[in-house]
């Protein structure tokens, strides 16, 4: 009896708990939405929340500890995407979000009020192949990297590969296409500039975070398209120059607008965005006219919107968050390199200065 | 249904059961006072037990409900930009918002019933090798351990071994039966699935194969039937059903899979051309595109996949209910 009697109550226990949960669970979306977005507007006066890119993630995470050890300002920053980033910012959920493309229109319509693009630094899309008895570095001119994944060139010793890599041994193989799955801002710096140098491109499959690739495997991440490329022969894909170096890979030379074969480099980044940046700072660094700029580059930017009093938010908070930002263009530049980010350029620096200093705060610049 | 509980309880466990009803009607014509109000709290102990059982069920049924309700309010932009077009329209293409699901649903189904077929052969024969051949001993206890750790195998850990070690294996393969050698595609990410798959209808099929009567298979054995006949003849009879249960329960994990199939697929929106091109499956274009799917459509063409998903499982695992029933002729 008793044992049955205690079976039945523990029972019981359970099911109440259950029952408990499931309702939690229930209401669990709505709760946690609003307490998000209590925090983000007046909860913790200490924590910055930010939300965006993947790309700058390594380099965002070093800053952020870096100046919490200076100042004690607390910053969570989750990296879950550039499209999801935007998300958060429109729905007001964070502080900023971090984006590798500029807002496009309908993104930029969505908002309730406008934003400030910010560039924080730039990167650049490497080309990556497997062939291992090319010894030097392959060249390409940027017709030839758009046929190839058009799929109009398939074999590597094609006479176009072979006349701008003379003496080169290209072998008689197939040529196997790796390209991202998942949407990602590396794959729209890469469509962007294939838009612009390519009109077939541009009229075909266009240029997107993800798009329909007319050719070719995708794989997950970087890691997905580094994996295929390294395991099969005659392969070629598109990685982050940080992810490339980081694992060793070969690249190739592209040649930019000026005509030259520029080897990705942080030097080559950083050259790239040294040319006129508009006031908005909305900008494609691809194709870039700089002479000694690696062509298929791109800036990342943080999003703020540009009247900071919304949702309860404090003007200490607000200034805190800016500061967080400034110190991120000018002192925090330094540990880019390290990480193989390219440091900005002084033209990128002062035009992310002039529109940090646009920010206002009930009408009124927050920064002088 | 309380007669039937009873019922089931007095087969297995009579003596205790007995011993229950006994004592509470003694309880009930000895009665103290005290003792009747306590059976009084009993009953409304019964009471609210039942109740929270029943709201706890019901939650079950609003969740599922919910999740359908929230996908199809969700899918409706797309659905009204493309219609039912939509599941045979064969380029899916976010720039120009143009959104045709016909290359991933074939590649879900592509996989998850190729998987199928391979793994079939093989959890039909743990189940029978470790249901009848041999039930006790360290190398069945062996075995059986090993195949539940198949399923409790993060998915992730398949993708990287698929990627790492199958995918070379299958480039080779091709490179010698002369298609084109690329590795990943519908074949290979079959192969993983079939893997992952095994245990669910191997485990299920193992207590199934125990739970046959022995008398039954004595009765076999003693008119000379063989050890093949006994399981030809009275325990695959006995068992389909569950046999059968257990093979929709790995179809159903087949459909869903994502993380393993999303690394070996090679997710291309092309329509597969044999089953060794590169293809992609509902599951994985989810989990690939949801993340930078920057515009409402797309987003919405996402969660309709999601909702397509949802309805091909639920019409598979009906048919299946429909075939168990029809199988076991109850």
């Amino acid at each position: 009896m008793k044992i049955l009697k205690s079976i039945a109550l523990s029972g019981l226990a359970l099911a109440i708990a259950g029952a408990m949960s499931l309702t939690s669970c229930n209401g669990g979306g709505n709760t946690s939405k609003s307490d998000s977005t209590a925090n983000a507007s007046s909860g913790e006066e200490n924590t910055i929340l930010g939300a965006g890119a993947t790309f700058p993630n390594p380099l965002y995470s070093k800053m952020f500890s870096e100046y919490n050890k200076l100042n004690g300002l607390k910053v969570n920053y989750q990296s879950i995407g550039s499209g999801g980033g935007i998300q958060q910012l429109t729905s007001k959920t964070v502080d900023f979000g971090a984006s590798d493309a500029p807002l496009n229109g309908k993104q930029d319509s969505a908002l309730s009020a406008p934003a400030v693009h910010i560039p924080i630094t730039a990167g650049a899309v490497v080309i990556t192949y497997n062939l291992p008895d090319v010894k030097d570095t392959l060249m390409l001119t940027p017709d030839l990297l758009a046929k190839i994944f058009l799929g109009k060139i398939t074999k590597w010793n094609d006479p176009a590969i072979m006349a701008a890599n003379k003496g080169a041994k290209l072998p008689a193989t197939t040529i196997v296409i790796s390209h991202r799955s998942d949407g990602s801002g590396t794959t729209n710096i890469f469509t962007t500039y294939l838009s612009k140098v390519s009109k077939d491109w541009e009229s075909g499959p266009g240029k997107g975070s993800s798009i329909n690739w007319p050719a070719g495997v995708g794989g997950k991440g970087n890691e997905g398209v580094a994996g295929y490329v390294k395991q099969t022969p005659g392969c070629i894909g598109y990685v982050e120059l940080a992810y490339a170096m980081q694992n060793n890979m070969a690249f190739a030379k592209m040649q930019n607008k000026a005509g030259k074969f520029i080897l990705p480099s942080i030097a080559s980044i950083t050259a790239a965005a040294n040319i006129e940046i508009p006031a908005d700072a909305k900008v494609s660094l691809t194709n870039t006219e700089a002479a000694d700029g690696y062509p298929i580059s791109g800036l990342t930017w943080i999003l703020v919107y540009k009247e900071q009093k919304y949702n309860n938010r404090s003007l200490d908070k607000v200034t805190k968050m800016l500061k967080l930002v400034q110190w991120m263009i000018h002192d925090a530049q330094q540990y880019c390199a390290p990480l193989n980010y390219a440091p900005l350029s002084d033209k990128a620096v002062a035009v992310g200065d002039a529109q940090l200093k646009s920010i206002t705060f009930d009408g009124k610049p927050v920064l002088q | 249904m309380m007669e039937q509980s009873v019922d089931i309880k007095v087969t297995t466990r009579p003596g205790k059961d007995a011993g229950r009803v006994v004592s509470v009607k003694k309880t009930s014509t000895v009665s103290s006072n005290k003792r009747i109000r306590r059976s009084f709290r009993q009953i409304r102990t019964e009471n609210v037990f039942r109740r929270m059982l029943v709201i706890v069920a019901l939650c079950m049924i609003v969740l599922v409900l919910g999740i359908m309700v929230t996908l199809a309010v969700q899918s409706t932009l797309s659905f009204k930009s493309a219609g039912f077009s939509y599941l045979w329209g064969k380029t899916w293409d976010p720039v120009r918002d143009v959104f045709g699901a016909y290359p991933f649903i074939l590649g879900t189904l592509l996989t998850s019933f190729l998987a199928l077929i391979i793994s079939i052969p093989f959890s039909f024969a743990v189940a029978v090798f470790l249901g009848e051949y041999y039930p006790t001993g360290w190398l069945p206890n062996l075995l059986k351990n090993t195949v539940e750790l198949i399923a409790a195998v993060p998915s992730v850990i398949y993708g990287f071994w698929g990627l790492a070690v199958l995918v070379p294996i299958v480039r080779s393969f091709e490179t010698s039966i002369g298609v084109e050698p690329v590795g990943i595609g519908i074949f290979t990410s079959s192969l993983i699935l079939a893997i992952m798959i095994i245990p669910y209808a191997a485990s299920l099929g193992r207590s199934m194969i125990h739970m046959v009567p022995s008398n039954l298979k004595e009765a076999a054995y003693s008119l000379g039937a063989t050890r093949w006949e006994v399981i030809r003849s009275v325990i695959f009879p006995y068992t389909k059903s569950g046999l059968f249960a257990g093979v929709l329960l790995s179809l159903g994990r087949a459909l869903g899979e994502t993380m393993a199939v999303t690394m070996v697929i090679g997710n291309t929106s092309l329509i597969p051309k044999s089953i060794f091109s590169p293809g992609n499956t509902m599951a994985s274009v989810i989990a690939n595109e949801f993340t930078e799917a920057d515009h409402p459509v797309y987003l919405s063409a996402l969660i309709e996949l999601g909702l397509v998903l949802f309805l091909v499982t639920v019409v598979i695992n009906m048919v299946g209910k429909r075939m168990v029933s029809s199988f076991t002729n109850e």
